[in-house]
């Protein structure tokens, strides 16, 4: 096995802090989106804050991140600016895409978040393509694709993992379990006793099953992962078990719309396995912060937010003269 | 100037801009074997062995791959022998690659990845390997779509495509390989965009793409003999596509027909056909043209292609009746089909 990337004091406390940042975002997007003011449909990650803050942790900005549908997560756990997002939630001329992109096509180059998009799967490949291009330059940098369940019934999947696999590419694939597409269960999907990882080793392809709620365990098998790709060991999947909270897109809870397909004591059970409480839990337990520390940087996180938010709204929107830039 | 032939300008275009670039590679199937893409790819995989390498046929993920190369600074080709196989890459040259700069603002830079895939013509390839996808392509903003027809097209436009920012799709008709040309031994890119006049006339436009550009060329030269005076261009790239050249052409002679590689259904040639309509029509003295294939699938068999695929002489037919010349008699002007597969 690999090395141990056990949490030190310093790193537990500043991926629990991004946990409460990412978690404070799209809880404030989901509060104040009713409003009707940000026109671009939002797929909220609340719950599964701990996949993207353990593996892109583990990451540097000479890295190459492609994300999904549900990307903020990954935007912001890569260091990409609230104010952005929410100025490209707004349609601003100071977006992370200048207003053409909206929530699902997002970017911040100078972080080492390429790109996300919104067709399931397709930014898999695009991630293997950028581990063959550090390949070939025979540099040290990583690619990691972070992509949902649902997309493992896509083909292009095993087309990329057979890919990186034959060519020994730096590439981590990171699957978020969430049990869920849209609002298709996993038992329509994928047949009974279906193992991801399974198929991932398959293809010869290093794979493990993690609890993605656990930002320590997250963080370690990332750093494995990743430590072994800049190495030369090649390709890792990682299979991350997590739960989306909120409705497949849009700001509610499924149960306060009436949706039945699934069922609110589910979600309350995974509430209970809420990736901030592990940590909050963790910190306290080994004495590396207390309660009321740890409420005050909530406190604080939460005004900063809102004001990156407000800001962001008194922000320019382009000029209607912009609209054919950038098109070739 | 010296004599090459078509696949050997792309060869060559190719080559010496990897000589200048080190960021350019070249995947796909069999791109590395002795065949190397009806000769494309042999020179570049013997010069340059690290970067022109095979592929499995997964056409979807391989542009996806192109892609995520481009974004971290390489300048990668991608080779389909028959481009039919290219409608499994769609999603990624559409949704991604076409609007890469657009929807990320210009954040994301730019991709300069190029696309080459192979139109198959005849000897009764079928279905599957006869279409062209250039009408579809070009449909989307974002993508460069050219169709060299000469060799020394073929390598100006190959050479633009490697050095532009754009994602660049060149089509290559497989009747067109072993055509032959000067071709200058210079690298000099041919701008996009800008349309070829293949032959200068007054009573008549054919616009045409690809082979049928070739077949136009021949049935205006063989027409001059009755005294028929046909103006021939190739718009060379779709999109781009140089309408000016297209207008005042159709101004100067007054009738147009426009001729594709594809069939004329929501196709090149009734874009072309309503860009006329629409800028030129006071200049128009008889209904436009269109002269494509057949509207069915690619048949096999050889008597039912002969239907299926115009010619010089279909072209020249056509010629002759919007010219209400029918002193003309039919004459035999098709040139010998060379091609003998197997594809």
């Amino acid at each position: 096995m690999g090395k141990t990337f056990s949490l030190d004091k310093n790193q537990a406390i500043e991926m629990h802090k991004a946990l409460v940042k990412l978690r404070g975002v799209e809880e404030y997007i989901s509060k104040i989106y009713p409003q009707q003011e940000m026109r671009t449909p939002v797929h909220l990650g609340t719950g599964q804050e701990a996949v993207a803050v353990g593996v892109c942790s583990a990451l540097t900005k000479n890295d190459a991140v492609y994300s999904h549908h549900r990307c903020h997560n990954h935007y912001l756990a890569m260091g990409g600016s609230v104010r952005a997002l929410a100025a490209e939630l707004y349609g601003r001329e100071t977006g992370a895409s200048r207003g053409r992109g909206g929530s699902v096509h997002l970017t911040d180059r100078q972080n080492g978040f390429v790109v996300s998009s919104a067709i399931l799967g397709e930014t898999i490949a695009c991630a293997v393509g950028s581990s063959l291009a550090f390949a070939m330059d025979k540099s040290k940098n990583v690619a990691v694709s972070f992509f949902g369940d649902a997309a493992c019934e896509e083909g292009i999947l095993y087309e990329s993992l057979n890919y990186a696999a034959i060519k020994n590419l730096p590439v981590i694939f990171v699957c978020e379990n969430n049990l869920y597409s849209t609002e298709s269960s996993l038992s329509v999907r994928q047949p009974a006793g279906t193992s991801l990882v399974e198929r991932a080793r398959a293809f010869k392809v290093e794979a493990s099953l993690i609890d993605g709620n656990n930002v320590a365990s997250v963080f370690e098998a990332a750093s494995n992962a990743i430590d072994r790709a800049r190495n030369g060991g090649g390709p890792s999947f990682l299979e991350l078990n997590t739960y989306r909270w909120r409705e497949h897109v849009g700001p509610h809870f499924d149960h306060d719309l009436g949706r039945t397909y699934r069922d609110p004591a589910e979600l309350v059970q995974w509430m209970d396995q809420c990736p901030i409480k592990q940590s909050k839990a963790n910190l306290i337990e080994k004495n590396y912060c207390t309660s009321v520390e740890l409420e005050k940087f909530g406190e604080e996180i939460e005004s900063q937010i809102a004001s990156e938010f407000d800001q962001a709204k008194l922000d320019r929107f382009p000029d209607v003269e912009t609209l054919f830039d950038n098109v070739f | 100037m010296r004599i090459l032939k078509y696949k050997d300008a792309l060869s060559e275009a190719t080559v010496q801009s990897m000589a200048i670039d080190k960021n350019i590679f070249i995947t796909g199937i069999a791109v590395d074997y002795p065949s190397g893409i009806f000769g494309t790819t042999v020179e570049a995989a013997r010069r340059f062995p690290d970067r022109v390498f095979d592929a499995p046929a997964m056409e979807n993920a391989l542009t996806g791959i192109a892609i995520g190369a481009a974004a971290v600074g390489k300048r990668p080709i991608i080779v389909h022998p028959r481009n039919d196989f290219m409608f499994l890459a769609l999603d990624q040259l559409i949704n991604l690659a076409a609007k890469w700069r657009y929807m990320y603002g210009g954040n994301a830079g730019s991709l300069p990845i190029v696309t080459r895939a192979v139109i198959g013509r005849g000897w009764g390839q079928g279905a599957t390997h006869s279409q062209s996808l250039h009408s579809i392509l070009a449909h989307f903003p974002g993508l460069n779509v050219i169709m060299p027809a000469f060799p020394d097209d073929a390598k100006g436009l190959m050479a633009q495509a490697l050095r532009g920012n754009s994602p660049t799709i060149i089509l290559e008709h497989r009747s067109l390989f072993d055509t032959e040309g000067h071709v200058p031994e210079e690298l000099t890119p041919i701008e996009f965009g800008k349309a070829r006049v293949l032959k200068k006339g007054t009573d008549l436009t054919i616009v045409a793409s690809s082979f049928m550009a070739y077949e136009a060329l021949h049935a205006a030269e063989e027409l001059e003999r009755y005294g028929l005076s046909v103006e021939v261009i190739d718009p060379r790239t779709i999109r781009p596509l140089d309408r000016e050249a297209i207008i005042q052409s159709v101004a100067k002679t007054g009738r147009l027909i426009v001729s594709d590689v594809s069939w004329d259904f929501c196709g090149f040639s009734a874009e072309v056909s309503a860009m006329v309509a629409e800028q030129a029509f006071e200049h128009l003295k008889a209904p436009i043209k269109r002269i494509c294939m057949a509207d069915c699938p690619a048949p096999v068999s050889s008597v039912l292609e002969a239907s299926f695929y115009p010619r010089a002489s279909t072209l020249a037919k056509a010629v002759v009746q919007m010219l209400d010349r029918h002193d003309i008699p039919e004459f035999a002007i098709d040139r010998n089909d060379n091609f003998k597969g197997p594809y």
